[in-house]
């Protein structure tokens, strides 16, 4: 019997379409969007101005606070204007808009295919140069990796977790980065372990990547202290707290962090950045998208610059097909839908979804029949039917005392409930009240 | 039968002896409660609405007996009249407090601002401003869905379904101010309602540069600055691209309105203007302050 967390999940759809599909590289834009705001956390300044020439890997946002993440240029070119742009949260924000001339990289990056697989550096310097690098978490969440890999102190981590799992329906980046990068993600492994000092590593990856697992299972062989482990095909496996729970037994208490567990997780993506900031000098500029959908020509795996407009990466899997209904950032249960496609790719940009107007429309709402599915699929143990209705009537203490700030907002309520109603829509509502609440209460 | 008159003598005891515990607690416990609170609170609307900033009329009444004075104290909803008959039976004299109302500012109807994209989600403001900038290119304007008309306890709020924007019924507004903390979008505001009604705001919340602005919203703030240069009271301040009339400096000469070409600059409730030539009008102005 395969492992998976203990209580709730779902298990939708797979759809994955672009399954198999080797990652190709897009020819560059003519002009990139680079929002200064890519991750969680205080935005970048930017310390470029108009006119300014720029190569690709030039540090062209600063961050400002310890919760931030540096940006680079991603293209060489000249510094058009800085300007708001809009992003995926469908809000204008500040953006650098350089246009793209030539390929000119910055000196100091590898750009070889070569592993490398030696590394001489001090935990500290991993970890700085990580936060040079501004790598954020690239499964979605676009926390900046050299603040989670700094334990609080007082706090130890023991094991080092390595997310495979993609347990989002329709995404395949992280599969295909894992099947054509298999030795860099295991270096970076080293890597992190090294920074955190901790001597287990275990990689999750769910079951119907049975190619992934093998690999994986094959190579670690090679490095020690890292383990494979095929998992349940169950949504949200790869949430944080179910993946711990999956893999080690231990559970993150109520509004605890994983640390407090002893264990830290990685997404694959975030360690194979990892790798190249480390080993070849390479900030995050680039990563890699899924474009998929139903009536989508060629479902692909693309690497994309950091601020190639989307509408190219679509070109390139065919165009939008004349059916489509919404276009989704992500995957089709975290993702979110886009109020338009003029947008760049941005670090957390792991997927486009693009949807038919048959399977975009949402259903009306009906009254709640009191089934209680809702709270037998929550991998968190909440009771969603009855946070919805505490949000609705603005009943913030007993929203919190039902624990409201533990949803990780998967959607499962959502996704099972017979009578249609938007159980996630308004949790996530009352989720940021709450948490405003508290943090006034602090200050 | 001599059971039956026991019975009736044992419970009539017992009933008596209750009674004279309870005369006796409740005499030794009594609560003090001012006659003159729950007077007062006979005076106020009931209207429960929280719109003078105590939960509730009975705790307004309570606050308004405690009080050494009545400044600073003032039920929006019954207004003038009730705060004269509470200072009344309080032997103090009421502060007069401007009657206000609220107003939408924000006039992206469905021509002035064309909708980009559809919003399928929960019909709820909140919800939709926590998700993305709205369905038109301006995403300070109003979303249309209704937290402002949900949250009016007066029915005074309603959205047009033709223009999609909400409109205050003047004759129910109390000034409560549910609806100013409903909406996400901080579009409305209470505003001094002027006399006979008449008042002149800036009908736009948007910050963009004037560009984007106009681009979005045909009557949108492009933060030009003519109606500032025009004001001759320095009522209106530019901030973030976007004017803001200060009700207290206005004097309603309505030259702001002329001068803004984007026509973001509302008036209600004035008489139609004679045609008279701008010089002439300009004098007008300056004599009538």
């Amino acid at each position: 019997m395969l492992k998976s967390f203990r209580i709730g999940g779902i298990h939708p759809k797979e759809n994955k379409l672009s399954a198999g599909m080797a990652i190709q590289s897009i020819a560059l834009p003519a002009q990139v969007v680079i929002p200064l705001s890519q991750h969680i956390g205080a935005p970048c300044q930017p310390i470029v101005k108009k006119g300014d020439k720029v190569k690709v890997g030039t540090l062209i946002g600063k961050s400002v606070g310890f919760v931030s993440a540096q940006i680079h240029s991603s293209v060489s070119g000249t510094v058009l204007k800085i300007d708001k742009a809009m992003d995926a949260s469908g809000y204008k924000r500040d953006a650098v808009f350089i246009n793209v001339e030539e390929d000119i990289w910055e000196e100091q990056i590898d750009r070889s295919e070569a592993l490398v697989t030696e590394c001489n550096l001090s935990a500290k310097e991993i970890l700085e140069k990580i936060a040079a690098a501004g790598i954020v978490g690239m499964g979605g969440a676009t926390f900046p990796t050299h603040v989670k890999l700094t334990p609080p102190p007082g706090m130890k981590a023991e094991v080092l977790i390595i997310n495979g799992v993609e347990c989002e329906p329709y995404l395949t980046s992280d599969h295909q980065l894992m099947m054509e990068k298999s030795d860099e993600i295991l270096v970076g492994i080293t890597l992190v372990m090294k920074a955190l000092n901790v001597q287990r590593a275990i990689v999750g990856i769910e079951n119907n990547k049975k190619d992934a697992v093998a690999l994986f299972t094959k190579k670690v062989k090679a490095y020690p202290g890292i383990e494979v482990q095929p998992l349940k095909v169950q949504y949200p496996q790869g949430g944080e707290k179910q993946l711990i729970d999956a893999l080690t037994g231990r559970q993150v208490p109520s509004g605890a962090l994983p640390i407090s567990v002893g264990a830290v997780v990685q997404n694959v993506g975030t360690l194979f950045a990892i790798y190249e900031a480390v080993q070849k000098n390479k900030p995050l500029i680039e990563r890699v998208v899924t474009v998929t959908g139903k009536e989508v020509q060629r479902p692909c795996n693309l690497r994309a610059r950091i601020g190639t407009p989307l509408t190219t990466l679509i070109d390139a899997a065919g165009g939008i097909p004349e059916s489509t209904g919404k276009v989704i950032s992500g995957g089709p249960m975290m993702g979110k839908a886009l109020a338009s496609i003029d947008i760049p790719v941005a670090k957390g940009t792991s997927g486009i979804l693009i949807v038919p107007t048959l399977e975009a429309k949402r259903k009306a709402m009906k009254d709640c029949i009191r089934c209680g599915k809702c709270v037998q699929v929550c991998p968190m143990g909440l009771n969603p039917t009855l946070l919805m209705n505490l949000t609705e009537y603005e009943v913030w203490d007993r929203a919190e005392k039902n624990a409201i700030t533990d949803c990780i907002e998967c959607g499962s309520c959502s996704y099972t409930c017979p009578a249609d109603r938007p159980l996630l829509d308004y949790i996530r509502l009352g989720k940021g009240k709450v948490n405003g609440i508290i943090r006034a209460r602090k200050n | 039968m001599s059971v039956i008159l026991t019975a009736v003598a044992t419970l009539g005891a017992i009933g008596a002896g209750s009674a004279g515990i309870l005369y006796l607690v409740s005499q030794k416990f009594k609560v003090e409660e001012d006659p003159r609170i729950q007077e007062v609170q006979d005076t106020l609307p009931a209207a429960n609405c929280g719109g003078c900033g105590f939960p509730g009329c009975a705790a307004f009444a309570a606050a308004c007996v405690n009080a050494d004075s009545l400044e600073g104290l003032n039920c929006p909803v019954g207004g003038e009249v009730t705060m004269d008959r509470v200072a009344a039976i309080l032997g103090q004299t009421a502060t007069k407090a401007a009657k206000k109302i609220a107003v939408v500012r924000c006039s992206g109807t469905c021509e002035e601002r064309p909708r980009l994209n559809q919003y399928d989600g929960v019909s709820n403001c909140s919800i939709a401003a926590a998700l993305y900038g709205g369905d038109t290119g301006c995403s300070f304007g109003c979303l249309g869905l209704g937290d402002c008309e949900e949250s009016c306890t007066f029915d005074a709020i309603h959205i047009n379904p033709l223009t999609l924007l909400p409109e205050v019924v003047e004759d129910k507004c109390t000034a409560c101010g549910a609806c100013v903390r409903a909406c996400p979008k901080d579009i409305i505001e209470l505003r001094k309602q002027g006399p006979k009604s008449r008042r002149i705001y800036v009908s736009c919340v948007n910050k963009d540069k004037g560009a984007v602005a106009k681009k979005a919203c045909n009557v949108a703030c492009i933060g030009c600055s003519k109606c500032q240069q025009a004001c001759p009271f320095e009522a209106i301040t530019i901030e973030n691209n976007l004017a803001y009339i200060d009700d207290d400096k206005c004097r309603l000469c309505r030259k702001c309105v002329v001068v803004c070409p984007t026509h973001s600059i509302l008036e209600l409730h004035f008489p139609p203007r004679k045609e008279t030539p701008p010089a002439a009008k300009e004098e007008e102005a300056i004599a009538n302050a």
